[in-house]
């Protein structure tokens, strides 16, 4: 017969504290995809953490080895699924570099466009998302609100609102429609009055700033040493952005400036990527204004797909596709690494070619691989809570990160 | 700072340990032995003119089916940018099949932390020194090495 305490008693006893370990299991609403992470709590404090990653890989470094270069483009777009247009660019401007193929300026310049407005979609997201975790849900419904003009402009381009596959190797699939100017430049019109919006609803809220100030802080030195790029990198202070270092597209030809952080936390993460999607803005109104009518495939022969037109009329073109097509031209045999910034940090392509017309090895540096990796040091010592707050602020997508 | 002095100065204070330097695309790789690399790299980290304070991407390269290849099958390959001076160079090592290990960075740059786990996981390569190597994207009990060439697209 089991003795009952009296409260007396049970008041006397000692309150032991153990450390428990905690699954915040793949199956998780604010984990952004497919995260694990186990944590280790002394009560409600994070005392260590392991992210277990991998619940989303596809071996798609492997298959990409027997793919010809242009089949790998869909295959890009699976990557960080949100802003794929910025995985096709990264990846295409690796296979460029790779084959020194020089891209004409037009296609330059709405490859800029739609990498800047896939930015700004991908920033809707992260900001809608981070602050439905924290709690604030109206955030959430106004930014994919202005997602959805964004899709709409997409769609008009490229026929796809999210998983595009529009760009090809030395140039584009097909140039924009001659309504697209016109609704692009009323978006970038309209776009900042809502930035504005969702912005003063959550800047100064005293709710918010308990939640991100002096949470997840992350040093210059030790940001770069844990290898964090783009905005979680430019919230600690570091003015490291690959469209000012190694220019790609048309980033040289655009004025915009790249914010910075003080403090290293999330908020100053957050105040970062506000202002990002401003540049991103501007950087969009300047490409509509600087785009010269123009050829947007390269005039190289070797790699250039022929027009449609003419490979239903001209022999050699019908050839020339069906070869590109098929088995894609040998390529210059050697090794790249091109890193981009994407919307989430530096993607990284380091190709290996052996000479045919497949990739021998295909290396894809994702940032939220890395970024997770530096999930434990943001943690601890935190509340679990706050393990939220991190893992909004870190923007990671689970696609790129297990590949 | 150009890469190719960047490669010169490698070669100059660590002479008999660089197999050679080799540009392609305006890209620099220095090929190493491995049995200095933890010393290469920290002169890489620390040295001021270089500050190579980043590690962009460890990686690992299988050449058992590379036409016309005759070195050792892995390659490890690190690709290393300075924040401060914008410049990078990428570092090779070849490691052989029968005994494919190296020592790791992890203790120099965090980052090569998880790299290192990823590249044992699916290439197979072994880092001494790594703190925790285990498997990472795959489930723990998985057996093999999947980005090997021998194994095959769709698994066994």
């Amino acid at each position: 017969m089991v003795k009952l305490m009296s409260s007396t008693e049970t008041a006397q006893k000692e309150i032991v504290q153990k450390e428990i370990t905690l699954n915040m299991g793949p199956q998780h609403p604010a984990t952004h995809g497919v995260l694990r992470l186990v944590l280790d709590l002394q009560g409600e404090t994070v005392v260590g953490c392991d992210p277990r990653p991998g619940y989303l890989h596809r071996g798609i470094e492997k298959w990409m080895e027997s793919r010809t270069y242009h089949q790998i483009i869909p295959m890009t777009d699976r990557l960080e699924y949100i802003t794929c247009m910025n995985n096709n660019l990264g990846y295409v401007v690796a296979v460029e570099k790779l084959a020194g193929i020089t891209v004409p300026e037009r296609a330059q310049f709405i490859r800029t466009l739609l990498a800047e407005l896939t930015r700004l979609s991908g920033h809707l997201v992260w900001l809608g998302t981070h602050a439905l975790d924290i709690g604030a849900m109206t955030v959430c419904m106004y930014t994919l609100r202005e997602r959805e003009l964004i899709l709409d402009l997409t769609e008009m381009v490229t026929g796809a609102r999210q998983t595009v596959s529009y760009v090809r190797i030395g140039g584009l699939r097909n140039d924009v429609p001659r309504d697209f100017i016109n609704k692009c430049r009323e978006f970038t019109e309209i776009f900042p009055k809502r930035l504005e919006e969702y912005d003063t609803m959550i800047r100064e809220n005293r709710i918010w700033l308990q939640r991100t100030v002096g949470i997840g802080v992350f040093s210059a030195e030790d940001a770069v040493n844990y290898g964090l790029t783009g905005g979680t990198l430019r919230g600690s202070g570091v003015n490291y952005d690959l469209r000012k270092v190694e220019p790609y597209a048309a980033y040289d030809k655009v004025e915009f400036e790249v914010p910075l952080g003080k403090n290293g936390d999330v908020y100053d993460r957050y105040i970062v990527r506000i202002n990002e999607m401003r540049q991103s803005n501007r950087i969009i109104k300047q490409c509509l204004d600087m785009m010269q009518p123009g050829p947007i495939t390269t005039n190289d022969a070797r790699y250039a797909i022929p027009e449609k037109t003419q490979v239903m009329q001209n022999m050699a073109s019908l050839a020339h596709q069906f070869v590109l097509m098929s088995k894609w031209v040998p390529m210059p045999k050697g090794e790249v690494y091109v890193a981009t910034e994407a919307p989430k940090g530096e993607l990284g392509f380091y190709i290996v070619s052996d000479g045919s017309g497949r990739p021998y090895r295909i290396k894809i540096r994702a940032p939220s691989y890395v970024h997770i990796s530096a999930l434990p040091k943001m943690v601890t010592g935190h509340m679990v809570a706050d393990v939220i707050s991190c893992i909004g602020t870190i923007d990671i997508v689970l696609g790129e990160c297990d590949r | 700072m150009d890469p190719l002095q960047i490669a010169k100065m490698i070669e100059e204070k660590f002479a008999g340990h660089v197999q050679g330097t080799a540009t392609f695309a305006e890209q620099v790789s220095v090929l190493l032995i491995k049995d200095k690399i933890k010393e290469i790299c920290l002169f890489l980290r620390d040295e001021p003119s270089l500050k190579m304070d980043h590690l962009a991407d460890l990686t690992a390269v299988d050449f058992s089916r590379y036409p016309g290849d005759t070195g050792l099958r892995f390659e490890v390959v690190y690709n290393l940018i300075s924040t401060v001076h914008r410049h990078r160079i990428r570092l090779k090592v070849r490691v052989p099949e029968e005994d494919p290990r190296i020592d790791s960075v992890s203790s120099i740059w965090q980052t090569a932390n998880w790299h290192e786990r990823e590249t044992y996981d699916l290439m197979g390569i072994k880092f001494d020194g790594h703190p925790d190597l285990r498997r990472i994207l795959l489930p723990e009990d998985w057996e093999g090495h999947p980005l090997r060439k021998e194994y095959p697209l769709k698994g066994y």
